[in-house]
């Protein structure tokens, strides 16, 4: 295809042509795809801006309807149209924050093996397997949640958990209830494994910044593996970890399939993190189609927007503290 | 002496965490790939490929969704990756150091993670309120503004990799920079450009969210892109969901070519990627 613009470009130019006219047949074109990249530069932005304007005109009869109450209610009645989004921020926060918990100790460990335990033949294909895995669609995830994860968990651990807290003050209403097997919990469990490869594969990418010369130093000084981690490449890193972990959570706060089928869809804010629950986007994902009435429809829109507006800080948070981890290493 | 033991002992007990951590990790993932596969496998056969999404109870197959997710995807893939290769080649060639390109970059960043749901929401907006009814079209409008992120960040990327030496020596021959661009720098980055788009073809063939409300989902074989359309997400998503055998064992066999999909796409990307740098 290229050699055809070529030939037509150059058919123009021949070799009566003065210098001044092939000059300006190249100006034009040049100047012409100019034109045409910076306008599609420019289309990303008007995407953007375009997305947060459609998600405004859409939620706005829902917020004109409930204003701020829209955030604190916690009733979602389609028949008395009276919609409030707290369960469902309650839901995506609580996923996402135990997620975070289990996947970034894990996701660190895994990092700490690459890049210093591994057998070096293995670190490749590892690693590769890894970030193959991070590319791996979240339905997969959610389909497996539903059918393997959550019978799992009603049958073998949440009894046992149930049994093991009853009694014990606070704890025991956090572990409480019969074990559904869908709900929180096994949500969060489903979100872990998810964001799992992201996280262990951008540490692992942050570890390698280091200068091998300050860890070759430590260890000249006699420093054990762990003080090596713990005191030179966790500090120079840190930044860079930071930002790691808000990608992972902005992953994860957005993040759809894998947890609609497993979290229960029950508006409520249950104490226990075995009840079932809702999350922005699970709510979105069942009930959009089904929504009839403009207000019904809105709502949603109204949950998109806030989710939109929460991943935005977060994601923006996570670049601008990679970004910084990038400069110093080409410092 | 004891606190060199201690200190040993300490560091023993951290690194054994880790690969502890590693192991539960990887174990957790080959759990999940091994279900898939062996229901994947055991639901697959021929039928899957020949016939249509059956009704509740009967035998079928896939061929309406497999049909109707190439259609979205490569119609997707062909409208956005024409605009996400231009913008990409602006902030690589005519802006690299431009106010526009940083924050272009910057935004592009964010639409790479931003939650797919939420660009759903925002092509039923724009195509589904205003035709007044579900499409295929609005499906593989969705499925573009996916493609767009991920084009523009590889092209960048790419573009910035090819020695500046090469666009010098062909300005210094007279040629002008839009034609150094496109038989030059294009073809120096060519593998990595080819990179990008399939990890972005990797990216749109799982996506589910945004297509239940663009698309929607439609149970018979159907190319009208007016008109609702299968794709194997949404139809891996009510299969799953639903309480018959049949439809299940008809969500695993969608899952594992899914999955099979996207690994062959990132593992030929990633073998391109690496033939590009071993030069």
């Amino acid at each position: 295809m290229s050699e055809a613009v070529l030939s037509e470009q150059t058919k123009r130019v021949s070799y009566g042509d003065t210098r001044a006219k092939v000059l300006k047949l190249f100006n034009l074109g040049d100047t012409a795809f100019h034109i045409l990249t910076k306008s599609c530069a420019v289309a990303v932005l008007v995407l953007l801006g375009g997305v947060i304007v459609s998600l405004i005109h859409g939620s706005a009869p829902a917020l004109r309807e409930f204003g701020l109450g829209f955030l604190t209610s916690q009733s979602w009645n389609p028949v008395t149209e009276k919609f409030g989004a707290a369960p469902a921020i309650y839901g995506t926060l609580v996923t996402s924050f135990i997620a975070l918990l289990i996947a970034a100790p894990m996701g660190f460990g895994i990092a700490v093996f690459l890049t210093e335990l591994c057998p070096y033949q293995l670190r490749r294909p590892v690693g590769i397997a890894v970030e193959l895995l991070a590319g791996i669609p979240s339905i997969i995830y959610g389909i497996w949640g539903m059918f393997v994860l959550a019978p799992f968990l009603q049958e073998h651990v949440q009894p046992g958990l149930i049994a093991a807290f009853a009694g014990v003050p606070w704890l025991e209403n956090v572990f409480s209830g019969p074990p559904y097997g869908i709900g929180i919990a096994t949500a969060s469990i489903i979100l872990a494994i998810m964001i799992l490869p992201l996280v262990s594969s951008i540490s692992r990418d942050v570890f390698e910044t280091v200068p091998p010369v300050l860890k070759e130093a430590a260890y000249g000084v006699g420093c054990t593996r762990w003080e090596v981690m713990r005191r030179i490449v966790a500090p120079y890193t840190g930044v860079g970890l930071v930002g790691g972990i808000m990608l992972a959570l902005g992953r994860a706060l957005g993040e759809t399939m894998a947890v609609t089928f497993v979290i229960g869809n029950a508006h409520k804010i249950s104490p226990s993190i075995l009840g079932p629950g809702t999350t922005i986007s699970a709510t979105i994902a069942n009930e959009f189609t089904e929504a009839d009435g403009a207000l019904y429809t809105s709502s949603l829109i109204a949950l998109g927007l806030l989710l939109f507006v929460i991943t935005f800080f977060v994601l923006a948070a996570s670049r601008l503290l990679l970004a910084r981890i990038q400069r110093q290493e080409g410092r | 002496m004891a606190l060199a033991a201690t200190r040993k002992l300490r560091s023993s007990i951290a690194m054994t965490a880790c690969v502890a951590a590693a192991a539960i990790g990887l174990i957790a993932l080959a759990l999940i790939l091994g279900a898939l596969l062996w229901n994947g496998f055991t639901s697959l056969n021929l039928a899957v490929f020949t016939q249509n999404t059956p009704p509740p109870g009967a035998a079928g197959g896939l061929l309406n969704a497999i049909v109707g997710s190439l259609i979205m995807t490569s119609l997707g893939v062909a409208i956005g990756a024409p605009l996400g290769l231009l913008a990409g080649t602006y902030m690589a060639e005519y802006g690299r150091y431009s106010k526009l390109t940083t924050v272009v970059r910057f935004i592009n960043d964010i639409l790479l993670s931003a939650p797919s749901i939420v660009i759903g929401l925002f092509v039923y907006e724009i195509t589904v309120m205003q035709m007044g009814h579900f499409s295929g079209l609005a499906g593989a409008i969705a499925l573009a503004l996916l493609v767009v992120p991920v084009v523009v960040r590889t092209t960048e990327d790419m573009l910035n990799l090819v020695p500046g030496g090469l666009r010098e020596a062909a300005a210094s021959l007279g040629l002008p920079r839009a034609l150094i661009i496109r038989h030059i720098a294009y073809k120096a980055a060519r593998a990595g450009l080819i990179t990008g788009l399939l990890l972005a073809v990797a990216r749109v063939s799982g996506e589910t969210a945004p297509l239940l409300f663009t698309a929607l989902n439609n149970q018979f074989f159907s190319t009208n892109l007016n008109a609702p359309m299968a794709s194997l997400p949404a139809v891996i998503f009510q299969f799953a969901l639903s309480p018959y055998k049949d439809w299940q064992n008809l969500a695993w066999a969608g899952a594992l070519l899914i999955t099979v999909t996207v690994l062959a796409l990132s593992i030929t990307a990633r073998i391109l990627g690496a033939q590009k740098t071993s030069k």
